[in-house]
């Protein structure tokens, strides 16, 4: 029994990880058709903030709150990585609609590009290129319609921009000159501790959980709930929804579907964003972290099927508790006495590696069943 | 008279070939060994090309797991030398076993030990690989970014594999070819490495015109009508899943002579061709070459390759943010590549932007009385 929770915990651990980075890819796949191969570094980036965050809630003005760092980044990941996912959309992949794989290729380029910038920049100032970003994309949105038709609207974006470029270089320079550790570029992995509350074991049921694990299991949780609250009671998810069913009809009936577009992108980019302040209580945070889970994200993603976030949930735990099972060589403890060529098989998919190996092959072997996921769309297309 | 035209002249295209073979057979002696040996290596990358060419630009497969028959070509070319080599180890097994106290050859290598087996495993076995996986994939309709996450993955899957059997295949460590001997001479050998550029630079010819006969005729017609509308080639009568697992599989084994090529000249192979970049490269090179076009699939690969090299021994951290924006450059601004783009009307457009006036296409009277100096 014992056994049996401890090894269901591991499972549902790894799959929330693995559920939290793949949501926001299957919406936007969902959405647009679009994989963004950008998405782990995304994700990476929602580390990064976490890291900052938390070297800056050092800083002695914000000690006392220093324990709840953890929380504020969490929404900071979610703007940092939404931002930069709005940006792409708006200058590349809305350019490449319609073609899938392009898109794939750019995106390819788009997490290169990503994965230099964290080494060869340093994070003070790529701190404040975010907020540049920020305030240059949506400062022109908060001002009252009155003002924009009385003023030349073009002009006021440009200075607004400005403004943005100046307080990024401020904000920048601000972190590198009280923040050691972000004024140089270093290509270095960096350490994301973990505040005290979260530290150390909880015991239910005569098991001991680590903390961070339930943490992640938790930040899961309400991200999935938000999405789904957000996909079914607000208007805007109703028209993600519309659009992602059928995106002509869609378009006729007035949505639009551009801004549909830039909201669902902006969503699941935040969401990878989320994933990474997930991932940075795992392990140590480096310029690759996004690499190791993305492929598993793909996999979630294939075997969920598109528009259907139950698929996603269930696909992401049916790999978690898979990759446990087999990679722990659990399977062995629970059935002791199995005959000889099947443990000799399963010792020989006792890793982590190779576990990889043989959930690749189970779900080859599950899409002869049914090629698009779970919870296929139904549809008398020929072609989607 | 679009630049086209030009290409197909039979003057032009003679002149093409000596310069070509005059390079080839030249190259030796002209360029230093490490060069000669980086042109070779970048040669048989080509021949990988050509088969993402044959599969994406003709068509329509994004495969990004090329690097799984690329490295198998390479392992089935490392056994085979390190077994013939391993005559004086303990157990006349290569060397490496005996780190890990492996003392019997494991089954698989048993075939290995003939030459004329390897011959035909190098390019037969990741061919064979790729239809089954193929096979597989398109069977059940799979096709656009999914069969392209899905080859990703089985990439990494392979890659897992490999990396983790140190006792079958020397995991992250590689077999080493460098030290090896080939019918009595040293794999790493200058004399050898040689041999193995002429060898590299034939087969690159040969796979090229082998690549021209398939996508010519009817066989390539219906690659091409997979690439731009399949339900209609599957409504006209044809089984599309055949051909893609057909040309699949050409491109597999294609992979594998190149990896093969690759793996003599660079002295090593390793898991480390099994990864996820590397073989997105792969796509790269034909992008901006121009995909479905052979020849920039042969170019680009050499020539980026090349700036690779160039680059990162200049400036090490810039090369990711070159080939980063060459990615999205090439895919949003030069979708059909640097030679699809020569071939199209890209230089007379271009030309035309700069104010140049666009040469017009007229009656031959015409042209012939501008040139004899009635200015326009």
């Amino acid at each position: 029994m014992e056994l049996l929770l401890d090894s269901l915990f591991n499972g549902v651990a790894i799959g929330s990880v693995l559920l939290v980075a793949a949501l926001g890819l299957a919406i936007v796949f969902g959405l647009m058709g679009v994989i963004n191969l950008a998405h782990g570094e995304l994700m990476m980036l929602g580390a990064y903030t976490t890291y900052v965050t938390q070297l800056i809630f050092k800083l002695p003005i914000l000690k006392p709150f220093y324990n709840s760092y953890i929380i504020v980044s969490i929404f900071l990941a979610f703007i940092v990585s939404g931002v930069v996912g709005i940006l792409l959309e708006k200058t590349i992949i809305r350019k490449l609609y319609g073609s899938p794989l392009e898109t794939l290729l750019a995106t390819w380029g788009v997490s290169l590009i990503l994965q230099q910038f964290v080494r060869s920049v340093p994070l003070a100032y790529g701190t404040g290129l975010v907020i540049s970003l920020l305030i240059g994309l949506f400062l022109p949105t908060t001002f009252p319609s009155k003002i924009k038709e009385s003023i030349n609207f073009k002009y006021f974006k440009f200075s607004s921009w400005i403004f943005a470029a100046l307080t990024g270089v401020l904000t920048g320079s601000v972190i590198s000159s009280s923040v050691s550790k972000l004024s140089r570029a270093s290509a270095r992995n960096v350490d994301v501790t973990a505040p005290s509350w979260m530290r150390g074991q909880v015991e239910i049921i005569g098991t001991a959980f680590p903390k961070t694990r339930l943490m992640i299991i938790v930040i899961t949780l309400i991200s999935v709930i938000a999405i789904t609250l957000f996909l079914n009671q607000s208007a805007w998810g109703m028209r993600i929804r519309a659009v992602t069913q059928n995106r002509q009809m869609s378009d006729c009936l007035g949505i639009s579907t551009e801004k549909v577009d830039i909201i669902t992108f902006g969503i699941g980019s935040g969401l990878a964003g989320v994933a990474g302040v997930a991932v940075s209580l795992l392990g140590s945070v480096g310029p690759n972290v996004g690499g190791n889970y993305i492929v598993g994200c793909f996999m979630v993603v294939v075997l969920g099927g598109v528009g259907n976030l139950l698929g996603t949930v269930l696909a992401s735990f049916g790999i978690g508790i898979m990759t446990d099972l087999i990679g722990a060589g659990r399977l062995l403890s629970i059935w002791p006495n199995m005959p000889l060529p099947l443990s000799n098989t399963i010792n020989f998919f006792a890793t982590t590696s190779m576990a990889r190996v043989m959930i690749f092959a189970l779900i080859v072997i599950f899409l002869q069943f049914k090629p698009t996921g779970l919870f296929p769309q139904k549809g008398r297309m020929v072609e989607n | 008279m679009s630049l086209s035209k030009i290409k197909f002249d039979k003057k032009i295209i003679l002149s093409f070939w000596i310069i070509l073979i005059a390079l080839i057979i030249a190259a030796p002696t002209l360029l230093p060994v490490f060069r000669l040996n980086l042109l070779g290596r970048y040669l048989s990358l080509s021949i990988v090309a050509l088969g993402v060419d044959l599969i994406w630009g003709y068509t329509g497969l994004l495969s990004l797991g090329q690097g799984i028959f690329f490295a198998l070509g390479g392992y089935c070319a490392a056994m085979y030398l390190q077994i013939t080599s391993s005559s004086e180890f303990p157990n006349n097994i290569p060397e490496f076993f005996a780190l890990y106290g492996v003392e019997k050859l494991p089954f698989f290598w048993e075939p290995f030990k003939s030459p004329v087996f390897t011959f035909l495993a190098i390019w037969i076995i990741p061919a064979l690989v790729a239809g089954l996986i193929g096979f597989l994939v398109f069977r059940n309709r799979i096709k656009g970014v999914y069969f392209s996450i899905l080859t990703q993955a089985s990439l990494l899957v392979f890659f897992n594999f490999f990396n983790g059997q140190q006792k079958l295949i020397n995991g992250t460590n590689g077999l080493k070819t460098d030290v090896t001997q080939l019918f009595g001479q040293m794999v790493g050998s200058e004399f050898m490495q040689r041999i193995f550029f002429w060898i590299t630079a034939l087969l690159v010819i040969a796979a090229w015109f082998f690549a021209k006969w398939v996508v010519k005729g009817r066989f390539g017609n219906i690659l091409i009508g997979i690439r731009d509308d399949e339900p209609r080639v599957r409504f006209t009568g044809y089984n599309p899943v055949i051909f893609k697992t057909i040309i699949f599989s050409i491109a597999g084994g294609l992979a594998g002579i190149s990896g093969a090529l690759y793996t003599v000249q660079s002295g090593i192979v390793s898991p480390q061709f099994m990864t996820v970049p590397f073989s997105i490269e792969m796509v790269i090179w034909v992008a901006v070459g121009g995909r479905g076009t052979l020849l920039g699939a042969i170019l680009g690969a050499v020539f980026i390759n090349y700036a690779k090299s160039l680059v990162s021994e200049a400036l090490p951290a810039s090369w990711m943010f070159i080939q980063g924006g060459l990615f999205i450059l090439v895919v949003t601004a030069l979708p059909e590549g640097v030679l699809g783009w020569i071939q199209g009307d890209g230089p007379r457009n271009l030309l035309q932007k700069f104010g140049l006036k666009r040469k017009i296409e007229t009656y031959p009277s015409l042209e012939v009385k501008n040139k004899e100096g009635n200015n326009e």
